[in-house]
């Protein structure tokens, strides 16, 4: 294969790897934007938590990976559902902008939380050994390998949960109306706690995978990481759960992209710039519909 | 009515105290510090406050406006003014920063026509992403490492000056025939296009003003901290601004006083030396312990305090401390006599609900 070739299925590699990261966060700000219309800035701090409990799990309890990756997922839902019932569910008949503030307050208090008891960056250990295969110049990692499959494969569970299940319907439902659904029998607290369970449960999957791909993390790592999550939500359409996955593909591409044909510099001048773009030509994202307006 | 020569009384004094505090040292060198961080906190909240709180939209640029007037003034006084001979010409070096913000606070404007909600929202974070990085890769003014030494400048006197300038400026303008505008888009935006408001003038009018305050409170900003980089002014700075927007209350003149000022004088509070300046009183046996403790402590801890307050603030009083009240100081006479013969005004309608 010629040079070219070769770099570019590597960054393709890469871009999938960084992709299936910002998908799994970007799911959980999709879903729960879909059923409360509210944008859950704590979101990517929970990410960050999730690393932090694979952490814990690694280093203080010496586990393995899937039990790690199993008990970080928990650990995360559980969190996530905590934050929903505490500090959102008071304010569902408030206005919309005391919600917001109040999830940057959560998402601020998570991190300086961490911060005082965590005050230095943490290493990760190596939970998987790493096999490097060199397929005709391609070096493609078995933890890559992991991250993509195992992303791709909680995208599929997800997506068959919301479409093809009873929980999902009644998802779908509440994102639709949420006076008179619960009227005919769904549970809308249930739902929501379980909408906000899925979220960051995937974003305590991602915290670990990120963890183990970039193996030094600290309390404030869920700040990029969870707007750019953000960003790929609205690019693909927010509160639609396949335009989500679309959207962090894109943007995963763009940024590895950008990096691997220009300075490194550029990466975040270039992916907002296009997202200003975007949103300017197609405000509703690639998957959104647009909302007809009421008078 | 004796409230005629009572405003302006009260800041003649305000400005002679301005003035004679650093002069005749009556406060120490901290206090004075912090009460020049109110200024510009109350700068940046105000005028945050035309946009996220009268007009409901929810911007979170304002970082990145005064990224640029930061870097403007710190420009000007470091390689083009002889502000080093002619220290009158800072003023003038303030007011570009200013200017240059709202020029670039078209950018946000015009997209306002197209875009609301949570999409402009988002066109704000881009364009404060963008600011930053664009700073970040020009190497001839400091890059990412930012413009080191330049010179204090901002004095007290002109922090006060500003602080009331901009009050000034934005209160007005909320009262003004524009400001029922900005109001009136907040409420429902296609009706107040049928009602013949001109809403892309007010957008404008509103954008501009905003952005135009936060480039002087960053020029002010730069030439108080004496080192501005990239870093100084991304998301989390914003957060910062936001929250005391949304603490004091939202389409509040005084509550974004009072949220500037309840906001930046705890944080201040909270710090290790304050509390043990404030305990110093106590028996030595009770303060040594007490004092390593916090010492060691509530550094860290007191950035965990904040946001939780915040989060009680908002769960108890969900429009802010002072959200869609007023002062009585800040409404003009017309507008209050018409209030007590026909009551709710402005009223309690939800804000920022659905758009």
């Amino acid at each position: 294969m010629s040079e070219g070739i070769v770099y570019w299925l590597q960054q393709t590699l890469n871009a999938l790897q960084l992709g299936s990261i910002y998908a799994l966060i970007a799911l959980g700000y999709t879903m729960v934007y879909g059923i409360l219309t509210m944008i859950n800035f704590a979101h990517g701090d929970v990410f960050m938590i999730g690393a932090f409990f694979c952490f814990l799990a690694a280093v203080y309890l010496g586990l393995p990976f899937a039990p790690t990756l199993l008990l970080t997922m928990l650990g995360a839902a559980l969190l996530g559902v905590a934050i929903e019932r505490l500090a959102y569910k008071p304010l569902r008949h408030a206005p919309r902008v005391s919600a917001i503030i109040t999830a940057l307050g959560v998402g601020i208090f998570l991190e300086n939380f961490t911060l005082a008891l965590a005050p230095y960056p943490k290493n990760i250990p190596a939970l998987l050994e790493n096999i490097t295969w060199d397929l005709g110049g391609v070096s493609l990692s078995s933890l890559q390998v992991i991250i993509i499959l195992l992303s791709l494969g909680l995208m599929f569970v997800l997506d068959y949960v919301v479409h093809r299940t009873p929980v999902g319907m009644a998802m779908r439902a509440i994102s639709w109306d949420k006076t008179f659904v619960p009227l005919m029998g769904v549970p809308l607290d249930l739902i929501i706690s379980i909408t906000f369970a899925i979220g960051a449960g995937l974003a305590g999957a991602a915290g670990t995978m990120y963890a183990l791909a970039y193996p030094v993390i600290d309390p404030y790592m869920g700040i990029m990481v969870g707007w750019k999550a953000f960003i790929s939500a609205v690019v693909g359409g927010i509160g639609n759960i396949r335009g989500a996955m679309i959207g962090a593909f894109i943007l995963g591409g763009v940024e590895i992209m950008v990096t691997a044909f220009f300075p490194s510099t550029y990466r975040d001048f270039v992916a907002f710039t296009l997202l200003m773009l975007l949103i300017l030509v197609r405000p509703y994202g690639i998957l959104g519909k647009p909302r007809t307006q009421k008078v | 009515m004796a409230q005629r020569w009572l405003l302006p009384a009260l800041l003649l004094v305000g400005f002679g105290l301005a003035f004679a505090i650093p002069e005749y040292n009556l406060l120490n060198k901290y206090v004075q510090l912090v009460m020049m961080y109110v200024g510009i906190n109350i700068i940046l909240t105000v005028s945050l406050n035309l946009v996220n709180g009268y007009m409901g939209e929810f911007s979170l640029a304002h970082a990145g406006f005064m990224a640029v007037g930061a870097y403007t003034a710190a420009l000007l006084t470091q390689k083009v003014l002889p502000v080093a001979a002619y220290p009158g010409l800072f003023p003038l070096a303030v007011l570009a920063g200013g200017l240059m913000a709202a020029v670039l606070g078209l950018i946000v404007a015009v997209p306002s026509f197209k875009v609301r909600g949570d999409y402009l929202a988002i066109i704000t974070l881009a364009f404060l992403m963008i600011v930053k990085s664009v700073i970040e890769n020009i190497d001839t003014i400091g890059g990412p490492r930012g413009i080191p030494g330049i010179k204090k400048l901002t004095t007290l006197p002109w922090v006060f000056f500003w602080t009331v300038f901009s009050i000034w400026v934005v209160r007005n303008f909320v009262y003004s025939k524009y400001g029922r505008g900005v109001l009136s888009i907040r409420e429902d935006e296609i009706a107040s296009d049928l009602m013949s408001v001109n809403t892309r003038r007010v957008k404008f009018l509103a954008f501009m003003v905003s952005s135009f305050f936060a480039g002087i409170a960053g020029a002010l900003f730069a030439h108080l901290l004496q080192f501005i980089s990239p870093r100084v002014f991304d998301i989390i700075k914003t957060t910062d601004v936001l929250i005391m927007v949304y603490l004091g209350g939202i389409a509040s003149i005084g509550g974004s006083i009072l949220g500037a000022t309840v906001y930046t004088v705890l944080l201040e509070l909270l710090r290790p030396s304050t509390v043990a300046a404030m305990l110093a009183w106590l028996p030595a046996v009770v303060f040594d312990p007490l004092n390593e403790y916090f010492i060691r402590h509530l550094g860290v801890w007191r950035m965990v305090i904040m946001p939780l307050l915040l989060v009680l603030v908002m769960l108890y009083w969900p429009r802010g401390i002072m959200g869609l009240r007023e002062f009585r100081w800040f409404i003009p006479k017309r507008d209050l006599e018409a209030h007590h013969r026909q009551p709710a005004h402005g009223g309690n309608h939800g804000v920022a609900h659905g758009h």
